[in-house]
């Protein structure tokens, strides 16, 4: 057994004085670098963002979400209660695995998206298609959602 | 591939310019650097790269949305890409190849063969 010299346990009781020191600093930081700059080292922000357009007309709703550099199988869509879901994933490339990496920013790993419809949509009509980078669902709304113009007979 | 932007006259720059970086890889082989360029929404034609001492600019125009009714989700952005690069005066600049695959832009930038490690046999 060690024989230790005995301490002011105050000392050891207040460890919060210490986490908000670096809280503030944390914070001083955050302002200090460019959010952009800051999205390369943070962990929390370095997500894949998969930026998404949600736009509705009178007959469709029309989602378009970036999804560059993927194969067309890896990209699953599904419709589950109102919701339309974007999943997938991409792998990195055995191509390079050997090489030097100087800068490795793009995302590798799995990712999904869901977003509520605002309006039904025709199940069997869902069509998607994905093209320089960008996919784009388009799904027709179903008849009893879409806005009808009532003629009314003036006499 | 598009006239460069400086080449156009003043009247006729978009003001204020506004760019967004894309996201890149870069790897070192023994032949060649590659850096591939993230750029959604950009095709072959909306490609734009020019060369200018060492270095290297890679702009991105995105083509016109269309219209498709009110927007409910916005998160897309609408400004071109851009990003320069500097390189090493290794690289063999009159063989640099881009490849523009769904949104990918791929560069591939060989080594000239004077500096590429070779053996040297003794006779």
């Amino acid at each position: 057994m060690k024989l230790t010299r005995w301490q002011r346990p105050e000392l050891a009781t207040w460890p919060a004085f210490g986490r908000l020191t670096d809280l503030r600093d944390e914070i001083d930081r955050l302002f200090d670098t460019p959010l952009s700059e800051l999205a390369r080292t943070s962990q929390l922000l370095s997500g894949w963002t998969q930026a998404l357009d949600l736009h509705e007309d009178r007959d469709n709703i029309t989602v378009e979400m970036e999804l560059p550099g993927m194969k067309k199988e890896d990209i699953d869509i599904s419709l589950h209660n109102g919701s339309l879901s974007i999943s997938g994933e991409r792998k990195s490339e055995e191509k390079y695995e050997k090489a030097e990496v100087y800068r490795a920013e793009r995302f590798v790993g799995r990712f999904q998206r869901t977003v509520t419809l605002p309006a039904p949509v025709a199940l069997d009509k869902v069509k998607a298609q994905y093209k320089d980078g960008v996919l784009t669902v388009t799904l027709p709304k179903t008849e009893e959602a879409k806005p009808k113009q009532i003629d009314v007979q003036v006499s | 591939m598009k006239a460069t932007v400086e080449n156009r006259p003043v009247s006729d720059r978009p003001r204020p310019e506004e760019y967004v970086t894309p996201e890149v890889n870069i790897f070192e082989t023994r032949d060649e650097y590659v850096v591939e360029a993230e750029m959604p929404g950009v095709d072959k034609d909306g490609l734009e790269i020019t060369l200018e001492g060492n270095e290297i600019t890679i702009t991105g125009h995105r083509k016109p949305a269309q219209a498709k009714g009110s927007p409910i989700l916005r998160e897309r952005q609408t400004v071109d890409f851009r990003r320069v690069f500097e390189l090493d005066p290794a690289i063999d600049t009159a063989r640099i190849s881009a490849k523009m695959e769904q949104g990918l832009l791929t560069l591939a930038l060989p080594k000239s063969e004077r500096v590429k490690p070779r053996k040297i046999t003794v006779d």
